[in-house]
């Protein structure tokens, strides 16, 4: 086994034990990072950082140190990084080195983590493929025929990363399903935290209501680890929560006798595959002999969570990306004799921002215009109000947890979505966004494979701030699912 | 709703985004698409449904106000793409 195929749990003990140093760590991830070129996982790599930050790891460490101290992590070009390019994998953040360190990855780096480069993602992080990005898709380690699979968006180059060895664990960022619709079709496991959990200060805002951070990693109990470093209050981040963290990995007891799981019946999709709702049936039979107490529930809004977020995600957006107007940062369109201010921003915006991106302010700006505001936005807070108590409905009943497919299908093939309807590619976060409108933490375990050979997960929805109680109901998934499988190495 | 031509160009305006003229059908088309999508949402019984402010129930915290930063000018505008004599430089935008 090379060093850079180890859990985030076992180069901690390695570390400790003195089997390896933090240098050959970083060095084994960093190879494999240059073999792993054809996966477009790392975006820009940061070698020298890498390994001025495993050395002084390797001196940290002979004294007592941090769970990550040594442990190699990419980080998701959405977060800034200080003197390193954080684009959001968008043209209209060329050039932009971020003279400050987000609050994450400084946590991250206090904690010795180390940081091998950015990844890529879907631009601005909106897109379910990470077809959208500057950079060119990131590819699925994933194949099973001549052809090649997405790795899911908006965090696929987190993804692909942590599925194909390239680093121990990865930072992704999810708004609306973008940490476990691609954790899900890579095989690999990522929470989405309840909102205001993790700092957003210095990560590139999308829809400043739902984004959240959060862990990629190849286990549950890697995830804990890395979600404890990541969480807690930041005075920067005035949406983040000033209440204690509890300590994630010692909550994975692998005990859940008595636990209620719910299952929601408006989960069951019409047209769902049938292999989906095999999967399904099978989580719900490993958590019910795990001790679990199955009930059917109901979640009446959810068919009505996917217009909701699409209107208020690019409502969020199209404010958010206002600030992109070529004077501060990043990229400004050069200009014709006699162009005026109004055509230096609408030029520099058009040739910064991809077509996803520029729908979506678009679409963001017609629902928040005079006239339409009621009919849309409103309405749209209105019935995620009722989407949010439809949970705490739910959760008032005595539910821990609920269980649902993570995803509608196994990955897709690059380019198969090209001349789809924007709609139709939004309907892969049709079981996650739910989560994200309630503000609630949600998990994606890897639970098996397709017939096609390819990996599919479920997804754990929690009580808000009970990442503890949930990491365990993952972690006693992942136990009974047994789920090992690797991607053939073909790159 | 249907996004005809005229109301694509407005928004396209009012989000400071050039779209060239041969553009504006295809992105009514998918903006109409888009919005139509939406329109799911007026099935919906709303009365007496607060909108929602913040998903988690908390008031926004409040800091003194203090200057807790700043005598950074040139970290400010180290990534501008044009900066002059310590400012952002911009076209002309009084005639």
């Amino acid at each position: 086994m090379n060093a850079n195929e180890l859990t985030i749990a076992a180069a901690r003990d390695a570390l400790r034990k003195r089997e390896i140093s933090a240098v050959d760590l970083t060095m084994a991830c960093l190879t494999a990072i240059d073999a792993g070129d054809a996966l477009n996982a790392f975006v820009h790599k940061t070698p020298e950082i890498a390994l001025d930050q495993a050395r002084a790891a390797d001196e940290r460490l002979k004294g007592e140190a941090p769970d990550l101290c040594g442990i190699p992590l990419g980080i998701k070009d959405l977060f800034c990084t200080k003197g390193v390019p954080s684009q959001a994998a968008s043209g209209i953040l060329k050039g932009f080195k971020p003279e400050y360190e987000s609050t994450v990855t400084s946590k991250l780096f206090d904690a010795g983590a180390v940081m091998l480069g950015k990844l890529n993602m879907d631009e601005f992080a909106m897109g379910s493929s990470n077809e959208t990005s500057v950079y060119g898709n990131a590819v699925n380690p994933w194949k099973v025929d001549d052809r090649k699979l997405t790795p899911g968006g908006s965090s696929g180059g987190s993804a692909a990363a942590v599925a194909a060895d390239l680093c121990l664990g990865a930072t992704g960022t999810d708004t609306g399903g973008s940490i476990r619709q691609p954790a899900a079709f890579t095989g690999i496991t990522g929470i989405k935290p309840t909102y205001g959990r993790v700092s957003r200060w210095g990560i590139v805002a999308f829809a400043s209501s739902l984004d959240q951070a959060g862990p990629m990693t190849k286990s549950v109990r890697d995830a804990a680890i890395l979600l404890q470093a990541m969480s807690g209050h930041d005075p920067k981040d005035s949406t983040s929560a000033d209440i204690p963290v509890p300590d994630f990995e010692a909550a994975l007891t692998g005990d859940i006798r008595g636990k209620k799981i719910g299952i929601p019946k408006e989960y069951r999709m019409d047209g769902m595959p049938a292999e989906i709702d095999a999967l399904w049936a099978q989580g719900i039979a490993m958590m019910k002999d795990a001790g679990a107490e199955i009930v059917d529930i109901s979640l009446p809004h959810t068919k009505y969570a996917l217009p909701t977020y699409y209107v208020i995600a690019p409502a969020e957006a199209s404010s958010n990306l206002a600030r992109y107007d070529g004077v501060r940062y990043g990229h400004r369109a050069k200009l014709a004799a006699g162009d005026g201010i109004t055509d230096m921003y609408e030029k520099t915006r058009a040739e910064g921002f991809g077509p996803e991106v520029q729908r979506r302010i678009m679409v963001g700006t017609y629902v928040l215009s005079a006239g339409f505001y009621d009919a849309y936005y409103n309405r749209a807070r209105k019935v995620r109000a009722l989407i949010k108590r439809d949970f705490e409905q739910v959760f008032a009943a005595g539910v821990d947890a609920i269980l649902t497919p993570a995803t509608p299908s196994s990955a897709f093939g690059l380019g198969e979505m090209a001349n789809a309807d924007p709609v139709e590619m939004y309907l892969n976060d049709v079981f996650t966004v739910t989560v994200n409108l309630a503000g609630l933490p949600g998990v994606s375990v890897p639970v098996g494979l397709d017939s096609k050979g390819l990996p599919l997960g479920l997804q754990l929805i929690g009580r808000p701030w009970d990442e503890a109680g949930l990491l365990n109901h993952a972690h006693v998934l992942e136990r009974a699912a047994g789920f090992v499988a690797k991607p053939a190495k073909w790159w | 709703m249907s996004i005809d031509i005229a109301t694509a160009a407005k928004v396209a305006k009012l989000a400071r985004i050039r779209v060239e003229e041969d553009q504006l059908p295809k992105l009514a088309e998918q903006l109409s698409g888009i919005l139509g999508f939406m329109e799911q949402l007026n099935e919906v019984n709303v009365d007496g449904i607060e909108p929602m402010v913040s998903v988690t129930p908390m008031r926004l915290v409040r800091r003194k106000d203090a200057v807790t930063d700043g005598n950074i000018q040139a970290q400010v505008l180290k990534n501008a793409p044009d900066a002059r004599e310590g400012f952002f430089a911009v076209p002309k935008v009084v005639e």
